[in-house]
């Protein structure tokens, strides 16, 4: 009996904390579908919101604008990042803690803090080169910038993990040192460089602040365009763009976590 | 084996930071000869290994290979191949790819590729390994597999950094006779590194004794264990009882106030000097018959022998027979003369270094 109420009780604090963390997203989901404009009456299913989103170009475009920042974001931090992880690596291992809590501090810096810095930077910038305007180019900057820890901290245990002496072996078989790198360090390392690549262009993805900062006037990503709509009064179109978003974050998520299990199960039968 | 020297290492010095790894180390390798450094972690024998490979540089001093300077070649300009300690395949190819990496990498055809790794599985016998992956392999034979690796490429000397390590004992020694099996094979020259004595001893032509970065003795597997140089050669070597003694005349030593006749000349009357006595050199006889008498205070049974301590004239001696004596009875100590090993006691650090004289 006594057992029968603490699986229950135990039950119940797990439903309860679930509900709180994706009620929230399941109305929106819900109000995505909802043909009626009202948030507390169900006027029936439909596509329309989605339909309409599609043939706003505003929102097309800052759906691009996104996409192409994430993507050009991760893999500008992805290429940084590896090549930092490696130095860092080789590094003596006092040096090496203290490198890596430096590139540890921008993940826990508050975001409006690195916001506003890397804006006054730009702004700064527009000092010297006049021609210089705050805009794609700015963002992009930015986001490689705060992607670059991530990519680190998933590429550092992989090179941990790599034996140093199968680069030597490699070189001990006459491959160069460039030659050793790519063909037995590298595919080494893979996992950990596609996994910091995931995580990069979904950091970038759903980033508001810094964008938001560093943006300019004349460009939006989907987060600064949903911000600026929401101030006119939400559209239901908004909603349907965030559920695609919250869509594909989700299905990134999944992916990421996916490899880690299969990288964890690949790895058990090694000693 | 051949009296060419193949690599001769001059006055090699290395440092980390402030300590010194090796200091002024001379050595050289003959053709064909299987050399193995041997000495506790830390005496700088895999540095001295990781230097003719080309992964570390020395601060000071030469590496010549073959008549040729060769110190400040990168590993992959050298004609040598290494065996690492934990096998250090690549584990994202095939067997037969992990082979084939050093080959592909010189450019040779594909049928010189196909035949040499075919000739190399069976060399390992592991015929019929090249498609698996090495994860699937266990230690011993992921070890024969970067021997393997490193032999297609047809190097002048095999580098073996303890290359047994990782194995279980009963692995360890079927490997020690297959390494044997292919130096013979091969007629290439094996610089190998190891802080295992028996393997040392089973496999060698030369044993290279290294402690602190520098060398205690250089010699052959007979030599370095029945005439050790110093205190530290013979009690790395094997076991043994190393007592103060001192030197009455030729040929006869006094040892903790008994004379025991000897072989050894030269020494200096009255000179203080250390005796190694090996356990199994020791003859328990009758009380009256040995030339001084003890009490034996321990017996342990180890399989191939007995191993006993006796008490006799304040120490005690460890004794290997095969016939028991049991614990608390008196016998008589007796060691053949040509059985006592004397050498010179140092009277400083520094002196414990002994210069190479190669046989």
């Amino acid at each position: 009996m006594v057992n029968a109420i603490k699986k229950f009780i135990q039950k119940f604090y797990l439903g309860i904390m679930l509900l709180f963390l994706y009620a929230p997203i399941l109305i929106l989901i819900v109000l995505s579908f909802n043909k009626s404009k009202s948030r507390s009456k169900w006027g029936g299913f439909t596509l329309d919101w989605y339909r309409s989103l599609f043939e706003s170009s505003d929102l097309l475009t800052a759906l691009y604008n996104t996409l192409l920042i994430a993507l050009l974001s991760a893999l500008g931090a992805t290429l940084l990042g590896t090549m930092g992880a490696i130095a860092i690596n080789r590094m003596r291992k006092s040096t090496r803690t203290i490198m890596m809590s430096i590139t540890n501090i921008p993940m826990l810096n508050a975001e409006i803090v690195t916001a506003i810095s890397l804006m006054l930077l730009f702004i700064a910038v527009r000092e010297f080169i006049p021609n210089f305007q705050l805009g794609f180019l700015s963002v992009l900057v930015s986001h490689i910038t705060f992607n670059i820890p991530y990519v680190i901290l998933s590429v550092s245990p992989k090179l941990k993990q790599t034996d140093r002496s199968t680069y030597e072996a490699a070189m001990d078989l006459g491959a160069s040192p460039i030659m050793a790198f790519f063909k037995v360090v590298l595919p080494d390392i893979m996992p950990g460089i596609l996994s910091g690549f995931l995580l990069a262009f979904t950091m970038s993805l759903d980033d508001f602040v810094i964008t938001h900062f560093t943006k300019g006037p004349g460009l939006d990503t989907l987060s600064t365009k949903i911000y600026a709509e929401t101030r006119k009064g939400i559209q239901p179109e908004i909603y349907a763009l965030s559920t695609i978003l919250f869509g594909a974050v989700f299905l990134l998520l999944v992916l990421v976590n996916l490899r880690k299990d299969k990288n964890q199960a690949d790895a058990k039968p090694r000693r | 084996m051949s009296d060419r020297k193949l690599i001769d290492l001059v006055d090699i010095t290395k440092q980390y930071g402030d300590s010194v790894v090796l200091d002024d180390l001379n050595l050289y390798i003959r053709e064909n000869e299987f050399l193995t450094l041997l000495g506790p972690s830390g005496c700088g024998k895999t540095t001295t290994l990781r230097i003719i490979g080309g992964f570390e540089t020395p601060d000071k001093g030469k590496v010549i290979f073959d008549g040729k300077d060769i110190t400040r070649l990168a590993p992959n300009e050298r004609q040598l191949n290494t065996v690492f300690q934990k096998y250090a395949l690549f584990t994202h190819m095939t067997i037969t790819e992990n082979i084939a990496f050093g080959l592909k990498i010189k450019k040779k055809s594909k049928q010189y590729i196909k035949d040499k790794i075919d000739y190399a599985l069976k060399l390992v016998n592991l015929d019929g390994f090249g498609n698996r992956m090495p994860d699937s392999l266990s230690g011993g034979q992921q070890q024969r597999i970067a021997i393997a690796r490193a032999i297609v490429n047809e190097p002048k000397v095999l580098l073996l950094d303890e290359p047994l390590g990782a194995l279980d004992l009963k692995m360890r020694q079927d490997m020690q006779y297959e390494l044997i099996r292919l130096k013979n094979e091969l007629g290439i020259t094996f610089v190998y590194v190891t802080h295992d004595q028996e393997e040392a001893l089973t496999m060698s032509d030369t044993i290279v004794v290294m402690n602190q970065g520098y060398i205690q003795q250089v010699g052959t597997p007979e030599m370095i264990y029945n005439e050790p140089k110093n205190a530290f050669v013979a009690d790395f070597i094997g076991e043994s009882n190393i007592i103060s003694a001192t030197m009455v005349e030729d040929k006869l030593v006094n040892i903790l106030g008994a004379n025991f006749v000897c072989v050894d000349t030269g020494f200096g009357r009255n000179q203080p000097v250390d005796v190694v006595i090996r356990p199994e050199d020791i003859d328990l006889v009758k009380p009256e018959d040995g030339i001084i008498k003890g009490r034996v205070t321990s017996l342990i049974f180890k399989g191939v022998h007995y191993e006993m301590e006796v008490m006799a004239n304040g120490r005690e001696w460890l004794v290997h027979s095969t016939d028991l004596s049991p614990v608390g009875s008196e016998v008589g100590i007796r060691v053949d003369p040509f059985d006592i090993q004397i050498m010179n006691r140092p009277e400083s650090e520094d002196e414990e270094v002994v210069t190479i004289d190669e046989p």
